[in-house]
């Protein structure tokens, strides 16, 4: 695994020009129109002489270095390791900087969930539900590591045994947003935390544009849990219809703003995601594998089953519940037990809610 | 000549005998007093000279030095007033001394001579009695409270004449007020409560164990209300604790003329602007704060994310040892603080916290934080209380006080008969050392403890106070073992802050 002179040469060039390119992103409005050209007409781009004299004077020992430095490993697209996903892009990264282990990348079975920043804790639970049974039934979830819907991606599929893959604009060994630090060290030591842009580079709103592209690469199809109408993650699944891989969505409250974009991307057929079982079904028609399926449905006794349909007609408290003491006591002892089959979980405010994991 | 009296200095939530020594002698008149007196004390040269030539006494019109002893007590407040005319007026020979002998005094004049209630008779009384003093000679207003005190003769006067004349044996002693009229700060009943059936059980463990309920829910859904009720369904005061409880409310001045023993536990609901010196005590000289106000009883801070942040902080050690320490200057004071702590809260900033929220993640997030920390990991049990429905409201009414009460002392009996010879007295103060040797817990109890722990990534507090509540469930229910029945309830109302690892915002 490694990378060669040239394509460090360009990595470097683009962290080096990555304020120019921000320009010039909003002049070709589409990141491949950008990234795909070659290194000549960048420089032209930037036309910048600090530029230029740094290009040609690019020490590649020195970047390898800084890389290993900070425990990243690079891999370039001439590299036999070079996941082969990514190489379906027109503009692949000519170098991705690995933390964590890179054989996650190759892995065939991957599906990209990704979703709003400002989730809400419906989409929280939805996507937490999706990277726990995904992960368990041996998916990689990719996803971009940031707050909300990607955060509890992760989170889920770190609860279950499978890898998973955090894709980051920035430098992969910086944790960003930093309060997610935790979740950052713990994803490297699972699977993998990857970017494009070397150590120190300075991280533009371009970056996480093409940073979307390769979320959207590494996956096999990509899963959009909550989305606003001019959500960043619409991009991620622009970026999948274009290379030809599907885009499911996750539906919502019609009266959500935070429906409005999965809900458009389902207008326009994208498949309806419902549970986990949808997305695996999802995968297995592209993969053409056999995804072993959710654990099959715990036998509830009738009291338990009904206490679980209250909840999910959104009772949520001891007294919504209960409407004696007596029967508080019994509902005391049932509630427990359904939290541990996992139907239910103390959510919001100490509500009980129905988890999105299991089916009954 | 010479005189000495005894009298007591309230300190803390202790009395201190404090002796009078007043010293007459040729030379230009003069009326001095030293012995770290304060400015109440130092006044009461004033109302001093005033109502001794009021009561028909004479003033001696020498040189006057008085010394309040020990030396390096601080006096404050104006109880020294009566034992300092006392003092005077054996000192210059129109009363003699053998009248007063083994006789405590303390009261404060008024420049007409009639003398005016103080603060802390019950600790004053408890004070002469533990110097074996036989008499103590005090306001007649807060007699009835000092009598709660045995062996001792409490004589209660109206005036200084009255005091001279008593002492003296020309006339019986004043009798005793008469009893105060049964007064109307009844409990709030538990059957007021209407709508809210689903959370009695979760109540009863909280009274029964002594546990720390955090109850979280919108506004005006019924928190207040349901807390304000607890201390009806609370054990009765012991006749020590109603002791305590009274000594403390009379330092505090919280009770009324007359009033002799405090029956009910103390309700505290202190407004959240409250200061650290406030709510744990504080101030030069140190006086009790809410914390101790409610000993016995009942702490509720309502709209907890409001307190300021140091006044939380300042409640870990009165909750972790049932007293706090405070230190100001010269001096340390202990003041006795074992209470209830319920907390109540909204659960998010707009106060709904279910799907009409509108609020922001990060917003939500800076409400958790304000309320997380040290004080919510003390929290024993959780309940989200919600709006009624309008026929739960019509429908539900909750049992009566004095039946939840009665299940309540059955199981304080149990555990009182479990930790026999140990200072605890209910489940919620023990460790989980003792938990382990007395709490009869059954391996398929901690079996599903253990399941649980690994299910929702329980901390080590998380894990013994899930099973301190079921100890209590058991002891509700009867039950001299733990069951894993009583591990599901206690789970099912733990208060769990257990973050999920990206808990996103």
């Amino acid at each position: 695994m490694s990378a060669c002179d040239d394509c460090l040469r360009r990595t470097d060039l683009i962290a080096a020009m990555s304020g120019h390119l921000q320009v010039e992103f909003k002049r070709r409005s589409a990141p491949g129109n950008v990234l795909a050209l070659p290194d000549e007409i960048l420089l032209e781009i930037a036309d910048a002489p600090a530029v230029r004299t740094r290009y040609a004077a690019f020490d590649p020992h020195a970047a390898r270095a800084r890389a290993t430095e900070v425990a990243l490993t690079v891999i370039c697209r001439c590299d036999s390791a070079y996941p082969t996903r990514l190489s379906d892009l027109e503009d692949p990264p000519a170098v991705i900087h690995v933390l964590g282990d890179p054989s996650t990348l190759q892995h065939e079975d991957a599906l990209a969930v990704v979703g709003a920043r400002r989730a809400s804790s419906y989409g929280l639970e939805v996507a937490r539900a999706l990277g726990r049974a995904l992960s368990a039934a041996g998916v990689t979830v990719v996803s971009g590591l940031a707050l909300g819907v990607d955060s509890a991606a992760h989170a889920g599929a770190l609860k279950a045994k499978g890898p998973t893959i955090g894709v980051l604009a920035g430098s992969a060994h910086v944790a960003y947003p930093a309060r997610g630090w935790l979740l950052h060290q713990a994803v490297a030591q699972r699977g993998a935390v990857i970017s494009e842009l070397p150590p120190g580079a300075a991280c533009q709103r371009w970056c996480f544009i093409a940073r979307n592209r390769i979320i959207a690469a590494l996956g096999a199809a990509t899963i959009v849990v909550q989305a606003t109408r001019n959500s960043g993650s619409l991009t991620t699944a622009d970026f999948a219809a274009e290379l030809g891989r599907a885009v499911g969505a996750v539906p919502g409250l019609v009266t959500s703003s935070l429906s409005a974009g999965t809900h458009g991307l389902i207008q326009q057929g994208a498949p309806l995601i419902r549970n986990p079982a949808d997305a695996l079904e999802l995968l297995a028609n592209i993969t053409g594998r056999q995804y072993k399926a959710q654990p099959p449905a715990p036998q509830l006794t009738k009291k338990l089953r009904q206490l679980l349909e209250a909840i999910e007609a959104g009772k949520g408290t001891l007294g919504e519940l209960a409407t004696t003491p007596a029967d508080a006591r019994l509902a005391l002892v049932a509630l427990d037990e359904l939290e541990r089959l996992g139907l239910i979980r103390r959510g919001f405010g100490g509500r009980w809610e129905r988890t999105a994991g299991v089916r009954s | 000549m010479l005189a000495r009296i005894a009298t007591f200095a309230v300190d803390g939530v202790d009395a201190r005998r404090v002796w009078v020594e007043a010293d007459i002698r040729q030379g230009l008149p003069a009326f001095t007093v030293v012995g770290l007196a304060d400015k109440a004390v130092r006044e009461a040269r004033e109302r001093v000279r005033a109502a001794m030539i009021n009561s028909g006494y004479e003033f001696p019109l020498r040189r006057i030095t008085v010394n309040l002893a020990p030396a390096y007590l601080r006096k404050v407040g104006p109880a020294f007033d009566l034992p300092l005319a006392v003092a005077l007026l054996v000192a210059s020979y129109q009363l003699e001394p053998e009248h007063v002998d083994d006789c405590a005094v303390i009261g404060e004049l008024s420049l007409t001579g009639a003398v005016r209630a103080v603060r802390g008779a019950l600790a004053v009384a408890e004070g002469a009695r533990r110097a074996e003093l036989k008499r103590l000679v005090l306001p007649r207003a807060v007699a009835r409270e000092a009598a709660l005190v045995p062996d001792i003769d409490i004589v209660g006067i109206e005036s200084l004449q009255q005091l001279v004349e008593t002492v003296r044996g020309d006339h019986a002693p004043p009798a005793m007020p008469d009893e105060p009229p049964e007064h109307g700060e009844e409990d709030a009943e538990l059957s007021d409560v209407r709508g809210h059936n689903g959370l009695i059980p979760g109540l009863e463990v909280a009274a029964a164990g002594g546990h720390n309920l955090f109850l979280q829910g919108p506004p005006g859904t019924g928190k207040t209300m349901i807390a304000r009720r607890l201390p009806s369904i609370l054990p009765p005061l012991s006749r020590e604790e109603a002791l305590e409880v009274t000594r403390i409310q009379s330092i505090a001045g919280l009770r009324g003329a007359a009033a002799g023993l405090v029956t009910t536990r103390p309700f505290r609901a202190p407004h959240h602007t409250i200061s650290a010196a406030g709510l744990v005590g504080g101030g030069n000289p140190p006086q009790p704060g809410e914390a101790t106000l409610a000993h016995r009883g009942v702490l509720f801070l309502d709209e907890l994310s409001e307190f300021a942040r140091p006044s939380l902080e300042s409640l870990r050690q009165p909750l972790e040892d049932g007293r706090v320490t405070i230190v100001r200057g010269q001096q340390v004071m202990a003041f006795p603080t074992s209470f209830m702590l319920v907390a109540a809260s909204n659960p998010c900033p707009c106060g709904l916290g279910d799907a009409r929220c509108q609020c922001a993640p990060g917003d939500i997030l800076r409400h958790r934080r304000r309320l997380s920390g040290p004080l919510l990991d003390r929290m024993d049990i959780l309940m989200r209380v919600e709006r009624p429905p309008s026929d739960a409201l019509r429908r539900q009414v909750a049992p009566k006080s004095a039946t939840v009460r009665e299940r309540v002392v059955a199981a304080r009996e149990r555990q009182l008969h479990r930790l026999h010879g140990q200072p605890e007295t209910c489940n919620a103060q023990l460790t989980s050392l003792q938990l382990r040797e007395l709490g009869r817990v059954k391996p398929a109890a901690l079996q599903l403890l253990g399941e649980l722990y690994d299910l929702h990534t329980l901390s080590a507090r998380g894990h013994t106070r899930i099973l301190r509540v079921a100890r209590t469930v058991a002891d509700l229910d009867g039950c001299e073992t733990v069951e894993p029945d009583h591990v599901s309830v206690a789970a099912s109302l733990r208060f769990d802050d257990a973050r999920e690892l990206a808990e996103a915002a």
